[in-house]
């Protein structure tokens, strides 16, 4: 008897419509939020992650009905990320049903923000965002940096530095995305994976780089991590999560079939 | 119909619970924390999320102790996670906290060097799908299967202070009380709301539940 390893499917919202073309063969609208958690749900997603990429404040506010919507229908751990700046922003999604709330840009700007947040509504809520990039030469010890926007900017944080003192704050978990990998479909940053998880005492959630399903089973066995996100992988109907399940299974893992 | 309150003392996913609730079944949910309709409903869900400490704060503060306590023993009622350890005696959360000592035993912390029998590390909190293994033949688990996974969240567990009132047990490190029974009351320390079908045929056990065991 033992906690099963979590599938992720991670959808991007812009303005309440799920983009980035999710495409099943026979959905009837491949932009509804609702529709497509619910897809998810059905193949055995093991929660689901919403990330807003709303790029105008005043679309915020449709975010917080789409996710009052899905979690009325899908009853499975929802995580939102994107745009959570404030203790008000993260009030107003778990009231509307998120379990938890994805701070990124905001704790790198502000890491008292997380400190605050966790206090105030449980660790078990705040999941802490890693965008982390390789900055050591090849011929020297592998070293990661935080960066924000998108990838673009260097902060000089070193990321396991970084994710020690997320925890230590009161992150209760970790979602860590390699720049360097998202995107490609070669694979998960292992090394920075499991450089991440053996240095924190909560869950790490690897993302970046997922482009088969024995990656995601790598991503467990050896990144250590506790949960794994991906999206292209799934949207496009080349796998289901069913599928990642038996696959990360027959790799001796254990999973919710 | 069957009226199911939801005790709202400012502490939890009551969203989510309400939604499952009207979806398991027949049934009209009032989320509330007035005393007077806690007393009209048939049913009552004490959820809550969060740290225990600002929990039983809350819940003393809108004078519901007397309530959760009259209310757990005459008519069906269930707690969910923090509302479920907000019934035990003592949390270690937050320094130590005295709870509602409705049932007998301690919260647990969970502890940073927890490993399983291979020596591998379990992290904390315990987040995810486990298994949940019934310990009786409640009503509460008509037609759920034995050792059917529910959504965890906790870092807190309990240790019951007798071995009558564990309903299920779950196990991260340690084996350690994932459902509760006493009389009319029931509690789980998974979220049933998050726990998909398996989730949902708890809540439809509720709405359906004499009350007996």
């Amino acid at each position: 008897m033992s906690l099963a390893k979590r599938i992720i499917p991670c959808l991007d919202v812009d303005a309440g419509r799920v983009v980035k073309g999710v495409n099943f063969v026979d959905i009837r609208d491949a932009g509804d939020p609702v529709e497509v958690a619910r897809r998810y749900d059905e193949q055995g997603a093991d929660e689901i992650t919403f990330l807003d990429i709303t790029a105008s404040s005043d679309d915020r506010e449709t975010m917080v009905h789409m996710v009052e919507q899905v979690a009325g229908e899908v009853f499975i751990p929802l995580t939102v990320g994107g745009g959570i700046r404030s203790t008000d922003d993260i009030r107003r999604m778990l009231n509307a049903g998120a379990d938890k709330v994805g701070i990124n840009t905001a704790a790198v700007h502000n890491p008292e923000f997380v400190k605050e947040a966790a206090e105030r509504f449980g660790s078990q809520c705040i999941v802490v965002a890693i965008d982390a990039k390789r900055v050591s030469a090849e011929s020297e010890p592998a070293r990661w940096e935080i960066f924000t926007h998108g990838g673009r900017k260097p902060t000089g944080i070193d990321a396991v530095e970084w994710a020690k003192k997320m925890v230590a704050y009161g992150a209760g978990e970790i979602l860590l995305t390699s720049m360097d990998r998202d995107g490609t479909k070669i694979g998960f940053d292992l090394e920075l994976t499991r450089a991440v998880s053996d240095a924190v005492n909560v869950p790490v959630i690897a993302s970046g780089g997922v482009g088969t399903l024995e990656h995601l089973a790598e991503g467990v066995k050896e990144g250590h991590a506790e949960a794994v996100l991906a999206a292209s992988i799934f949207h496009f109907g080349e796998f289901t999560v069913e599928q990642a399940k038996q696959c990360m299974q027959k790799a001796g893992i254990e999973v919710r079939l | 119909m069957n009226t199911v309150a939801v005790v709202d003392y400012g502490m939890g996913n009551l969203h989510s619970v309400a939604k499952a609730l009207e979806h398991a079944g027949d049934c009209r949910v009032v989320v509330t924390h007035e005393a007077k309709l806690i007393r009209e409903a048939d049913r009552v869900v004490l959820p809550g999320v969060g740290a225990i400490r600002d929990c039983i704060a809350e819940i003393k503060r809108l004078e519901l102790d007397k309530i959760i306590h009259e209310v757990s023993r005459d008519r069906p009622f269930l707690g969910v996670c923090v509302g479920m350890q907000a019934l035990m005696d003592f949390s270690e959360e937050n320094d130590g906290t005295q709870c509602l000592k409705v049932l007998p035993g301690q919260v647990k912390y969970f502890g940073d060097k927890l490993t399983d029998t291979q020596g591998t590390v379990l992290k904390v909190p315990h987040m995810g799908w486990n298994q949940v293994h019934q310990e009786n033949n409640h009503p509460m688990w008509h037609g759920i299967n034995q050792d059917e996974r529910f959504y965890f969240v906790h870092s807190y567990y309990v240790e019951a202070g007798c071995p009558e009132i564990v309903a299920a047990t779950s196990n991260h490190g340690v084996s350690f009380a994932a459902a509760l029974t006493q009389g009319s009351l029931f509690a789980t320390q998974f979220h049933p709301e998050k726990s998909q079908h398996a989730g949902l045929a708890l809540y439809a056990n509720f709405l359906k539940w004499d009350g007996k065991a």
